[in-house]
């Protein structure tokens, strides 16, 4: 399950480069027949780019301006409708934007491949990290992919394109990774060569298009009580493929980049009795909290989630049995609601378990509050007194680090 | 774009589609047969039926000409029948006919 590291069987060279123009690089790889897309904070460097590498004709891709997100999903599912592989990206309010198309997107069962770089939600208006956009999107029939680093960012997009196209998918895909911290900031990591990357995803080849005028065909129609069900129990079915998907081909990933990752990750979590799960960048942090804390002696660990949609619960659930307590760190808050989104999916994965942790809730980082170090060692004291058979010393759910 | 050619069905079997199950429907409810929109009946909406008048009607095809349903047939560019299976009773041709030879009658009224 846990992410490895193992001797990359092609040439890779080493870059230093955003996680965005990570992002960029591989859609240029991948060479899509379409982008539609409209620039948006702080997703913007990736369309930036990707129209340099249009305008100097280094792809083939069909790349369409548009007026919103509205009107850019609208196109990619025009597009992919049509036959062609497609992608796009986009952030916090954009995707609120392109709400309607996101569902539409993936009833019709088109494998578009969308970057979507955190961002708050407004209001108040802020540009900054946390993952309250796609979170609000988890339940639109999507897969849903969280990196940490720009590595990871750079090679989810090139492992989505094959997961939405699966036979057993055929579903969009968002890959997410953090605004400004991943997107922004200049990261060193390993790039695969364009042939290389041009073989793994091969040719797209969809086996109904509109475009085939030989066998006309209606995408999208009305579909009545009797026939609407049955639809969205297939959405339901492909998504749980998905799972296993997605480790099949990031195991052959991992055999051409060294890279493999699993559907989440496990630190240093094995003989761990507490432990923090965390997703996107914030694990980095942790994971130096949790060498810091196990240089003391302390049995901590860490469960960064890849996967969200689908979310793999029997396997979380299998892979924190042992543990006494866990903490779930959410950045965003689902407000209303017993807790943030992680923290809710976790519990639930749980509850019908015999040997489950006692699970503590958190949401940190709201509109790119820094977490640092300091913040993830009070979590860690907190589980160590849950632990020790002490009462939980905060409330069922703790916004951490806001100011009282 | 791929060059490939695509297979897929030519005649669309939707012999009891009302009781598929999840796994026969196409893949994300798409249409794989062009105009079978015919199959699906829809005049049961009809709250109005028109009825034609031989005597008056001179077959100028101006209600065919206006039918948003296409449920006027015509026959050797003569007027031949209603598609009741479709025609949701609007009454357009009956407003267009300019010799009265269409009129509009309540359903399950007098033919």
């Amino acid at each position: 399950m846990a992410t490895t590291a193992n001797k990359a069987t092609t040439k890779q060279t080493t870059v230093a480069m955003t996680g965005n123009a990570g992002c960029a690089l591989a859609m240029k790889q991948i060479n899509p027949d379409v982008v539609g897309a409209y620039p948006i904070t702080p997703q913007t460097t990736i369309v930036e780019e990707f129209a340099n590498y249009v305008a100097n004709g280094v792809v083939d891709t069909e790349y369409i301006n548009v007026e919103s997100e509205h009107s850019a999903m609208s196109a990619c599912i025009g597009a992919s409708a049509a036959g062609a592989r497609v992608m796009t990206t986009t952030s916090s309010q954009g995707l609120a934007l392109m709400w309607e198309e996101l569902s539409i997107a993936s009833a019709m069962r088109l494998p578009i491949v969308m970057h979507n770089v955190n961002r708050s939600l407004s209001g108040p208006i802020n540009i900054h990290c946390d993952h309250s956009d796609s979170m609000g999107a988890r339940d639109m029939g999507w897969v849903q992919m969280f990196g940490e680093t720009a590595q990871e960012a750079y090679d989810n997009t090139i492992i989505a394109m094959r997961v939405a196209e699966h036979e057993k998918v055929m579903l969009p895909v968002m890959i997410m990774h953090d605004g400004f911290i991943t997107s922004h900031a200049i990261d060193r990591f390993d790039v695969l060569d364009d042939e290389v990357v041009k073989k793994f995803v091969g040719e797209y080849v969809p086996k109904r298009a509109l475009l085939d005028t030989d066998n006309p065909m209606t995408f999208g129609p009305f579909a009545m009580p009797p026939y609407y069900y049955e639809q969205r129990k297939a959405m339901r079915v492909a998504l749980e493929n998905a799972k296993d998907v997605v480790l099949k081909v990031s195991k052959e990933y991992g055999k051409l980049s060294g890279r493999t990752y699993g559907l989440f990750e496990e630190y240093r979590l094995d003989d761990a009795h507490i432990a923090v799960i965390v997703l996107g960048s914030t694990a980095g942090t942790a994971k130096y909290v949790v060498d810091k804390l196990r240089d003391k002696g302390m049995k901590v660990g860490l469960l960064k989630p890849r996967l969200f949609r689908p979310f793999p619960s029997a396997e979380m659930a299998d892979a924190l049995s042992h543990l006494k307590a866990v903490a779930v760190m959410d950045r965003s808050d689902s407000i209303g609601a017993p807790g943030g989104p992680v923290y809710m999916e976790v519990k639930a994965a749980l509850y019908n378990t015999t040997k489950r942790p006692h699970v503590q809730g958190y949401v940190y980082g709201l509109g790119g509050r820094d977490t640092g170090p300091d913040q993830i060692e009070t979590v860690f004291g907190d589980l160590q007194k849950v632990a020790r058979g002490e009462e939980a010393p905060r409330e069922a759910v703790t916004l951490l680090g806001v100011k009282e | 774009m791929s060059k490939t050619k695509i297979k897929t069905q030519t005649k669309w079997n939707i012999k009891g589609i009302e009781n598929w199950g999840w796994k026969k429907h196409p893949l994300g409810a798409t249409i794989p047969e062009a105009g079978n929109a015919a199959d699906y009946k829809t005049g049961g909406w009809r709250s109005n039926r028109p009825i034609w008048d031989e005597e008056k009607c001179t077959n100028c095809l101006i209600c065919w000409i206006n039918c948003p349903d296409s449920s006027i047939r015509v026959k050797d560019e003569k007027w031949d029948s209603f598609d009741y299976d479709h025609c949701k009773g609007c009454g357009i041709c009956a407003n267009v006919c300019p010799t009265k030879a269409i009129t509009m009658v309540e359903e399950g009224g007098e033919k």
